[in-house]
C-alpha cells in the first residue's frame, strides 16, 4: 500500500483491528499424540482476532513420564512470592521434580518467574481428603496468600501455557514446539474489559480441565459469589476463570454429564422449557431452580477440555462463532473455519453447532456427539 | 483491453510474486498475503479496469472485496474470512468453497454466489446486490436488512437457516429453499423474523418457531413471480432442477406491523 493510497483509505491513519478472541482445539480421537505445529499454525491464522493481550495453549498428554504426579505451572510475579510459595508446597505435597520452565527469547511482554513442579499430596496430612481436594485447597490458597504467585496449571499429564502476547509468540517463548499431546486446545486474546496480564490469557485451568473462551460472561459476579460457596476463589481478574471452577464443579465433583451440564450453562429459555414434553420439562425446571446462579449469561463459544474429552459449546442464542470438523481421526473445533481448512484442507465434515448444544469429542469414540446440521464438500 | 506490463509497473514490488496475468485474467495467489495486502492489491487492479480476477489459496483474509465500486468478477478458491464484500459497491464474487461470518456486511450493491456454506450474521445490514448461498447459513441471516427506493437486497439460501433469520430485518428479500431438508421436515431455525418491521421471507416449507413479531401467510401470484425469478437464478449457478424446487409449497413470512416497538416509545 502506497503512502497516498494510504491516507485515502485510511484517513484517521488507525490501526486498531477490530475482533474477536480466536478458539482452537484440536483432537486425536485415538489418543494419539502430535507436535504443536498444526495448533500453532491454526491459531495463528487467527492472528488479527486478538491484539496481543494474551494468547495461551493447554496440551494434554504432555508429561508421560511424570503421569502419576500432578504437574504445577505457577507464575511468580516476586522473588519473596516464591519463597513463600515454596514453603506452602513443601509443606502440603511431596515434591518429586522442579525445575524453573524452560523459555527463550520471543515477543512477549513483561515474563514473570515460571516455575514448573511435579508433586504428590502427602497423604498423611488429610487421610480422609481426596488428592484431587488437597490440590485444589493448594491452589486457592497459593492464588490468595501473596497476590503474586498463581498456579496456572494443575492437572495430571497436562499442562497450561499462557502469558502476554500473541499466540504464535507465546509458543515460542515457552518453546511448545518440543511438546507432544493428543488434545490441544489454543487461545488468541483481545480483552474487552478486564486487564491484559499473565494470570488473565486463556486457557484457565483447575485439575487437568481447562477453558478457552470467545465473548464475555456478564453474569460473572453471581456465578463467583456461587463458587465461593464451594471454595474456589476466584483472583484472576477474568469473566473466564468461573466458567472453569463451574466445570470442575459440576462435571468432576458432582459428575453431572456434559449433556446436562450444558444445560445448566446454557440453559434454555423458560418458553423452551414450558413447551418441552413433561418429563424433560420437569427435568429443565429443576436444573434452573437448583443451578439458576450458574447460568453463564452473555455471548460466549467455549472449548472446555480434560483427560480424553474435548468438548465445544456456544451461548443459547449463538452470539459468538463456533464450527466444528472432522477428519479422519482428528476433531477440530475453531472460531474460522479457514483455521481448519489451514491444516486439514480436506475434512469428512464440518458443521456449525446450534447455540447452546454441545460438541463433544471422546477418545475412544469415533462417534462426535453434537446436532449436526451436515454440509456437504464443497467441490 | 488492459495493459498488463502498465499493472505490473504500478504495483508494489512485494506483490509481483503473488500476481501473473492469463490472456485478460489476473491470477493472485493469495497465500501468505495479509488481508489489508490483498485488499490493497484488488483496489488497484480495480482502478486499472482488470475485469476478472482469481485468488487462490484463500485462508481467512477478511474483508474482500470490499470498497470496490466497478464490476470486476472475482473468483475465490478456498476459504475467505469473515466480512467478504463488506460495503461492496458493484463487484461479482464467487466464491469455490465455504464462506465464514457476516458475508455481505452492509454490501451496497452487487452479487455474491457461494458454493458451499456461509456463517453466521449473512447480510448483515446489506442494502443491495443479491446473494447467493449452495448450502446451509449460519445464524441471523439478514439481520438488519434494509431497503430504500429502488435498492434492495435479496439473499438465496439452497439449505436450511439457523436461529434468528431475518432478524429486526428492516427491508429486502430473504428465500430460503431447504433443498437438504427431508421430506416435510420443518427449517430447524428458531425467532425467525424476531424483531422484523418489514421486508419478507419465503420459505420452501414450514418452520419450527417463529418471533412473536411476524406471521406466516400463503403466498400470492406476485410473490411467485419474484420467487421464481430468483430461483431459476439460483438453478443457474448451482445446476439444479428448477422445476422440482418450485413443486414443494412456499410460505411468506411478513411482520404484523411496521412500527413493532412504535407503542413502547412513543408518547
Amino acid at each position: 500500500m502506497n503512502e497516498l493510497d494510504n491516507k485515502f483509505i485510511n484517513p484517521f491513519n488507525q490501526d486498531k483491528d477490530f475482533a474477536g478472541c480466536s478458539i482452537f482445539g484440536m483432537m486425536s480421537l485415538e489418543g494419539k499424540r502430535f507436535s504443536s505445529e498444526d495448533p500453532i499454525k491454526a491459531i495463528s491464522n487467527m492472528h488479527d482476532r486478538s491484539n496481543g493481550l494474551g494468547g495461551g495453549f493447554a496440551v494434554y498428554g504432555i508429561y508421560p513420564d511424570f503421569k502419576d504426579y500432578y504437574a504445577l505451572h505457577i507464575m511468580y510475579l516476586s522473588k519473596d512470592a516464591k519463597e513463600k510459595t515454596d514453603r506452602v508446597l513443601a509443606s502440603c505435597f511431596n515434591i518429586i521434580y522442579d525445575e524453573e520452565m524452560q523459555t527463550k527469547a520471543a515477543k512477549v511482554v513483561d515474563p514473570p518467574l515460571l516455575w514448573r513442579y511435579f508433586v504428590e499430596p502427602k497423604k498423611r496430612r488429610s487421610p480422609n481428603l481426596p488428592e484431587d481436594e488437597c490440590v485444589i485447597q493448594a491452589v486457592m490458597r497459593i492464588n490468595t496468600e501473596t497476590g503474586k504467585a498463581f498456579v496456572f496449571s494443575s492437572g495430571k499429564d497436562m499442562g497450561v501455557f499462557k502469558g502476554v502476547g500473541y499466540p504464535e509468540d507465546i509458543a515460542e517463548y515457552f518453546c511448545l514446539e518440543d511438546y507432544y499431546g493428543y488434545l490441544w486446545s489454543c487461545h488468541g486474546r483481545f480483552p474487552t474489559n478486564t486487564p491484559g496480564w499473565w494470570g488473565g490469557a486463556h486457557p484457565f485451568n483447575i485439575l487437568d480441565w481447562t477453558v478457552v473462551h470467545n465473548g464475555e460472561l456478564s453474569s460473572y459476579g453471581i456465578n463467583r459469589r456461587y463458587l465461593e460457596m464451594y471454595g474456589y476463589k476466584c483472583t484472576l481478574q477474568t469473566d473466564t476463570e468461573v466458567l472453569a471452577y463451574a466445570v470442575d464443579l459440576l462435571m468432576r465433583r458432582q459428575r453431572l454429564p456434559i449433556e446436562v451440564v450444558s444445560q445448566i450453562l446454557a440453559a434454555p429459555f423458560w418458553s423452551e422449557i414450558d413447551s418441552a414434553e413433561p418429563k424433560r420439562c420437569n427435568v429443565l425446571r429443576a436444573l434452573r431452580q437448583t443451578y439458576g446462579s450458574l447460568l453463564m449469561n452473555g455471548p460466549f463459544s467455549v472449548i472446555v477440555a480434560h483427560h480424553g474429552e474435548m468438548i465445544g459449546l456456544t451461548d443459547r442464542v449463538k452470539l459468538r462463532p463456533l464450527i466444528a470438523a472432522t477428519r479422519g481421526n482428528m476433531l477440530y473445533l475453531s472460531s474460522e473455519e479457514a483455521a481448519i481448512r489451514l491444516v486439514s484442507p480436506q475434512l469428512d465434515k464440518l458443521w456449525a453447532p446450534r447455540g447452546g448444544e454441545p460438541v463433544i469429542g471422546r477418545v475412544g469414540d469415533k462417534k462426535i456427539v453434537g446436532s449436526a446440521v451436515k454440509v456437504e464438500e464443497p467441490q | 483491453m488492459i495493459a498488463k506490463e502498465i499493472i505490473l509497473a504500478k504495483l508494489d514490488s512485494r506483490f509481483l510474486p503473488h500476481v501473473t496475468f492469463n490472456d485478460q485474467i489476473c491470477q493472485v495467489n493469495a497465500e501468505g498475503l495479509h488481508y489489508r495486502d490483498l485488499n490493497s492489491l484488488l483496489r488497484t487492479l480495480d482502478s486499472h479496469g482488470v475485469e476478472k480476477v482469481e485468488l487462490h489459496s484463500v485462508c481467512g483474509q477478511r474483508y474482500i472485496g470490499t470498497d470496490l465500486k466497478t464490476g470486476m468478477a472475482i473468483e475465490i478458491y478456498g476459504t475467505p474470512g469473515n466480512d467478504l464484500a463488506a460495503f461492496m459497491n458493484g463487484p461479482y464474487i464467487t466464491v469455490y468453497g465455504n464462506a465464514q461470518d457476516c458475508v455481505a456486511n452492509t454490501m451496497n450493491e452487487g452479487k455474491v454466489v457461494v458454493h458451499g456454506r456461509a456463517g453466521d450474521i449473512t447480510c448483515y445490514g446489506m442494502r443491495g446486490g443479491k446473494v447467493f448461498i449452495r448450502d446451509d447459513i449460519g445464524a441471523r441471516a439478514g439481520i438488519h436488512m434494509k431497503e430504500y427506493m429502488d435498492k434492495k437486497p435479496y439473499l438465496v439460501v439452497g439449505g436450511t437457516a439457523m436461529d434468528f433469520l431475518g432478524e429486526y430485518m428492516a427491508g429486502g428479500v430473504l428465500l430460503v429453499l431447504g433443498l437438504n431438508l427431508k421430506g416435510d421436515e420443518p427449517h430447524k431455525a428458531r425467532f425467525v423474523g424476531t424483531g422484523m418491521h418489514a421486508g419478507v421471507i419465503y420459505v420452501r416449507g414450514n418452520v419450527a418457531h417463529m418471533g412473536k413479531e411476524v406471521k406466516m401467510v400463503d403466498v400470492e401470484k406476485s410473490d411467485m413471480l419474484t420467487i421464481e425469478g430468483l430461483v431459476r437464478e439460483f438453478c443457474g449457478y448451482f445446476k439444479t432442477d428448477f422445476e422440482e424446487i418450485l413443486s414443494k409449497k412456499f410460505m411468506k413470512i411478513v411482520p404484523y406491523s411496521h412500527r413493532p416497538y412504535g407503542r413502547i416509545y412513543a408518547y
